[in-house]
């Protein structure tokens, strides 16, 4: 989709600004938000994770910090999968916030456990007889003029520019189509090379490049 | 005289504490996830030693040419000659004389957690994401790293399983120095790209001399 998390180019963000010795996390929750999205990542993928997050309101996007732009999506795809209500969430949630000292239950289960860590192992292509990559090294490509109203990984600014082929990187399961539970194809990805020129025409800087990984799906001969 | 009121014991918390809790409470409770299982993740964050794995990497890679070979061929197979977790599939770049190299992820924050720990808030910046790829120079600038045109500077914007790591170049007088020693020169900037490697001040303890 063509959301605000797509920041590629964008102008008006201003400085970047940097803290010294940040520390890890800078709240208690955040550890435990970081951990509970990494362990319940197995009930959706990483595509879909990326996919709660891009759906989140712009504005509500930008506001946010990157572990609750986490904690956003776990829930979103936690309801999406039907494995808990927006209802049982928010009755929690008010049990939590007019009582911060109220505990969290302990669920110490060993196989439950196990469940877990088994939900989280990745999948591998199942393809006997897969197909042979389509471009080689050096090939000159275009990027398609995409505007998917789902998750993609082809950003904006890299959207119908000529681009060459700089390594095949082997099979991996295509993102466009497995944000929303469909079974992800495997392709061939690969990693182009853009002139800076080519993406940003005469506000480009002196010799410079952005190299990108892309899904063969993305690219026609140029 | 008033008497002296009590401080209140538990003050509110921000929305996402509480939130995190309900999440929490309720997945544990249906048994989809232990508590054991996600503490286990938070030590493994907390214990996680960050860009010392990376530099560790690099060290290696300065000193071993036959690693740097391996290194650059298959990070995720060579960072485990080191002891350290396969992780996601790694590609190290290496810089030249001729070639910097920088790592971003313009639509999300992806980073190559197997060598460098947790990612600094800067680099998940909305201003780091969407200016690193259209005006690299300046941001490096910014870094205090100012590049001259002969170098190219090439980008890498991480959109796929991927992670992107820095070789940064060995400083020049640096040659004395012990594996170890080199190790404290890499820093996690100069393995995102931001920055370069550079060799201990004059007189700094550096156990070369």
């Amino acid at each position: 989709m063509n959301g605000v998390h797509d920041l590629g180019g964008m102008h008006g963000f201003g400085p970047i600004e940097r803290e010294e010795n940040e520390p890890k996390y800078h709240a208690a929750w955040e550890a435990r938000a970081h951990a509970l999205a990494s362990s319940a990542n197995g009930f959706y993928t990483i595509d879909e994770s990326r996919s709660g997050i891009e759906r989140m309101d712009p504005v509500a996007y930008l506001a946010a910090s990157y572990y609750e732009r986490w904690l956003a999506t776990l829930e979103t795809n936690l309801v999406e999968k039907g494995i808990l209500t927006r209802e049982e969430i928010a009755a929690r949630h008010a049990l939590y916030a007019a009582d911060p000292a109220r505990p969290v239950p302990r669920n110490d289960d060993p196989i439950a456990t196990e469940r877990a860590i088994a939900r989280r192992r990745g999948s591998q292509p199942a393809d006997i007889d897969p197909p042979l990559p389509r471009f080689a090294v050096g090939a000159a490509v275009m990027t398609r003029n995409l505007h998917p109203v789902g998750h993609t990984r082809l950003p904006r600014y890299a959207r119908g520019k000529r681009c060459a082929i700089v390594a095949v990187r082997g099979r991996m399961i295509f993102p466009d189509t497995h944000f929303d539970g469909r079974e992800g194809a495997w392709q061939w990805a690969y990693t182009v090379r853009f002139a800076a020129r080519e993406l940003w025409g005469d506000a480009a800087e002196p010799n410079g490049s952005v190299h990108l990984d892309v899904w063969e799906e993305y690219l026609d001969p140029a | 005289m008033a008497e002296m009121t009590a401080p209140p014991t538990a003050y509110p918390e921000p929305y996402p504490a509480s939130r995190t809790k309900a999440l929490e409470s309720l997945l544990v409770e249906k048994g989809l996830l232990t508590t054991d299982h996600i503490d286990a993740i938070v030590r493994r964050f907390e214990q996680d030693i960050g860009p010392l794995k990376g530099a560790k990497v690099v060290a290696r890679a300065w000193v071993d040419p036959a690693f740097r070979a391996r290194l650059l061929a298959d990070g995720a197979s060579a960072i485990m000659e080191l002891g350290l977790d396969r992780g996601a599939p790694l590609v190290v770049l290496e810089n030249t004389p001729g070639v910097h190299n920088v790592v971003v992820c313009t639509l999300c924050s992806c980073y190559p957690w197997s060598v460098l720990g947790l990612p600094p808030t800067w680099y998940k910046s909305p201003a780091y994401r969407s200016r690193v790829v259209i005006e690299p120079r300046a941001v490096l600038r910014e870094f205090g790293l100012t590049l001259p045109e002969t170098t190219e500077i090439r980008v890498w914007d991480s959109s796929s399983d991927l992670r992107y790591m820095v070789l940064p170049e060995r400083p020049a007088g640096t040659e004395a120095m012990t594996e170890a020693d080199l190790a404290t020169l890499v820093t996690r900037d100069a393995m995102i790209g931001v920055a370069i490697a550079h060799a201990p001040a004059r007189g700094a303890a550096a156990g070369t001399d």
